[in-house]
């Protein structure tokens, strides 16, 4: 009877370990593990991007970077898992890690069917990038063209809407890494690259020569970029979205890094409440009171980490556009401190 | 006790678990409900855990517009096809890709197979370098060469040809240009004589070997044959008045315009090139030792009653060589089936790519899409092999 007890043993233990995995209190879970574990692009300068020596650096890693000093008052307790496009989702619904900020734009299918959108932390369009020889300057020359993109993306899409309601022929070469995607066009199987303005203006820093390409005018898209998060946990999808929103109206109420120290000092009762000297507006969020002072005091405000990553004096020389606050012309407005 | 027990025999019906048959009995029953737990765990979790993230199971989005381009399809297909459209798609790409890599495997496997037998020392050195290299170096890197080494610096089709010109046969970046046939109404007829040559040369065939078995006279059905399957259609192609007409691609603004002759994608040439070149070196191998498991005691034993060379080859040696070779060759088309899906890596839009790649980041639906890619590849795989083991059957050792 050794065996049969053998196999009640082991299918005792075997149910038990299996018990359906629990969504909920993601917090809990990063406060456990000793870091945020963020999912990232495999190498999109600007908003991914690894250094030689693995230092991940962009503006998506400084949400990321946001979210690890809110929680553990030490923005360096964040890790970075490379993902591709079609990989993302299933790696964040997975649990495998904490949030996916990875330029993936907002659209209603995503957020039903994959997860949250606490926030924007890039608002893009879709462009189009080709050679200068080809001597065009609109897209609305582009018929007959082979558009290079990436599979399991928006911009994929995006394209074949844009030629169909242009009655334009094209032929699409989808690759699955970004990378491909640029090698690809660099050498000549496409005669149009397309992503995000954004990404174009980053990829176009690899190509063997930059000045032989131009992007042209047209957006054909709303692109709005951010984090996603799991569904089912709305402190986790609260604390990204106010580490988000601290960063801006960090920029708005005029704190920066570099000034934030007699900021504290300050009289002004919106910077007493947002740097944690008054209220308890971090408790509510489960975090330390003073979670944005250690946000904007290691990542910087939102304007910082715009020009230190994507700004007019990086590669990618990209102008604030729409990213510019509210009260300068732009879109980027956030819920205030309160 | 245990000395009484086995010289007497169990009683009818009788229930002991010193019986060897009762414990084999339980052991076999244990390891069934261990299979159908296991199986019925996994299908729970899986119901359990999308349940918990609100996934719903289902078919449906197979009719859901898919709304992205495909580069190659075989069918029409275009934006407002629907997701199982494109399930269709991929799967011919994956088809056709495979079906003509396993026919040039086999043709290139047996030709270098047979080199590597040549007594040419050149041609037997070169045959072993194209195994000895091609086998050794992982597919996917191949992949890699053909398409990143080879056909992507090719010039662009901008480069080579104006707006307008005619291409009748051109190679550049954007893949192979050729001709693409266009039948007109009598030619139908002429492909109905064609089909009718074949039989009839089949049956003429069958009826000289016949009447050698009777009579022992031969008949020698080469000049038979190729009137019946070239001179009668190419008599019927000219008396139907030629109706059939190359058209040759045409240069656009960019590229080739569509709809102008057959262009051949240079992701697919790449993959089949690997695929083949890769595959083509097992089945050598397979092709030599099956040549070489017949003894040479048969040749000899043929010349010595008389037949030359070439019947030695076609009626002792082949046919012998043939069982060895069947069983390992169904593997290699089956590995080279299943190896298409390396697609993905260079754009070609096959099964993989499109359905468990792009379908599946725009539905999230996993476990539908993964289980129907799974069901393909297994049926393309018991096709293959029952395919194979019905011609093993008809080429194998009969044992009287």
């Amino acid at each position: 009877m050794n065996l049969l007890k053998i196999a009640a043993y082991t299918t005792a233990i075997v149910s038990a370990s299996f018990v359906a995995t629990s969504y909920a209190a993601t917090l809990d879970d990063v406060k456990a593990n000793g870091a945020v574990t963020c999912g990232v692009s495999q190498g999109l300068p600007g908003f991914s991007n690894p250094d030689d020596q693995g230092n991940w650096s962009g503006l998506d890693v400084d949400t990321c970077r946001a979210v690890a000093a809110a929680v553990f008052g030490d923005a360096t307790k964040a890790n970075f898992k490379p993902l591709s496009a079609k990989t993302r989702f299933t790696a964040l619904t997975s649990g495998e890690i904490d949030m996916l900020p990875r330029n993936t734009t907002e659209t209603l299918s995503r957020d039903a069917q994959h997860g949250n959108f606490p926030g924007v932390n890039y608002y893009d369009g879709q462009g189009f990038m080709v050679r200068k020889d080809l001597g065009v300057s609109s897209a609305k020359e582009l018929g007959g063209a082979a558009v290079c993109t990436n599979t399991g993306t928006t911009t994929e899409l995006n394209v074949a809407d844009y030629f169909r309601s242009l009655g334009l022929e094209y032929t699409v070469v989808a690759f699955e890494k970004a990378d491909e995607v640029v090698a690809a066009y660099d050498a000549g199987r496409c005669d149009v690259y397309t992503t995000d303005q954004s990404g174009i203006a980053a990829q176009r820093t690899k190509l063997a020569d930059p000045s032989a390409h131009v992007i042209l005018p047209e957006i054909i898209s709303k692109e709005p970029l951010g984090p996603m998060v799991r569904h089912g946990d709305d402190q986790w999808f609260d604390i990204v979205k106010w580490s988000l929103n601290c960063m801006v109206d960090a920029e708005e109420l005029g704190i920066s890094s570099a000034n934030i120290d007699e900021m504290k000092g300050s009289d002004n009762p919106g910077i007493q409440r947002i740097l944690g000297e008054s209220g308890d507006l971090g408790q509510l969020l489960g975090l330390p009171n003073e979670f944005c002072y250690s946000i904007v005091k290691q990542v910087g405000n939102y304007g910082e980490s715009f020009d230190r990553n994507v700004g007019p004096d990086t590669p990618l020389g990209l102008s604030r556009g729409l990213n510019a606050l509210w009260k300068d012309g732009g879109i980027m407005y956030a819920a205030p401190f309160r | 006790m245990a000395e009484v027990q086995s010289n007497v025999p169990p009683k009818k019906g009788g229930f002991s678990l010193s019986d060897t048959k009762t414990r084999g009995l339980i052991y076999q029953a244990l390891t069934i409900a261990m299979v159908v737990y296991g199986i019925w765990w996994i299908i729970d979790n899986a119901a359990n855990n999308m349940a918990a993230q609100n996934i719903k199971f289902g078919f449906g989005f197979l009719t859901t517009q898919s709304g992205f381009g495909i580069i190659q399809s075989l069918i029409d297909y275009n934006e407002s096809s629907s997701y199982g459209r494109v399930f269709f798609v991929g799967l011919l790409n994956t088809l056709i890709v495979a079906l003509i890599g396993c026919i040039l495997t086999t043709i290139i496997g047996f030709i270098v197979g047979v080199g590597r037998l040549s007594k040419n020392w050149l041609i037997n050195k070169i045959s072993t370098i194209y195994v000895e290299t091609l086998r050794n170096i992982p597919l996917l890197l191949q992949i890699f060469f053909w398409y990143n080494a080879v056909l992507k610096p090719l010039p662009g089709p901008r480069d080579v040809h104006d707006k307008g010109d005619q291409l009748w046969f051109s190679l550049s970046n954007n893949g192979l240009m050729i001709p693409k046939p266009i039948p007109e109404g009598g030619f139908w007829i002429v492909f109905t004589i064609f089909v009718l040559g074949i039989i009839g040369a089949i049956v003429i065939k069958k009826w000289a070997f016949n009447r050698q078995m009777a009579t022992g006279q031969q008949f020698k059905t080469i000049w038979t044959t190729l009137g019946l399957i070239i001179v009668l259609p190419l008599l019927a192609f000219v008396v139907m008045g030629s109706p059939l007409h190359f058209q040759p691609g045409e240069m656009g603004t960019f590229r080739p315009n569509a709809g102008f002759g057959l262009n051949v994608i240079p992701e697919f040439i790449a993959l089949l090139l690997a695929l083949v070149a890769y595959t083509s070196a097992f089945v050598a191998e397979i092709v030599r030792a099956g040549i070489q498991s017949v003894s040479h005691g048969q040749t000899e034993a043929s010349y010595a009653l008389g037949l030359r060379p070439g019947p030695t080859l076609k009626l002792i040696i082949i046919p012998q060589a043939m069982r060895v070779i069947v069983p390992p060759l169904t593997s290699q088309y089956l590995n080279l089936t299943k190896n298409s899906s390396l697609a993905v890596a260079i754009a070609y839009p096959d099964l993989v790519a499109v359905f468990t790649g792009t379908v599946l980041n725009q539905t999230g639906k996993a476990v539908e899409i993964i289980m129907m890619t799974m069901l393909v590849y297994l049926s393309i795989s018991l096709v293959t092999s029952t395919f194979m083991n019905w011609y093993n059957d008809r080429v194998k050792l009969v044992e009287r």
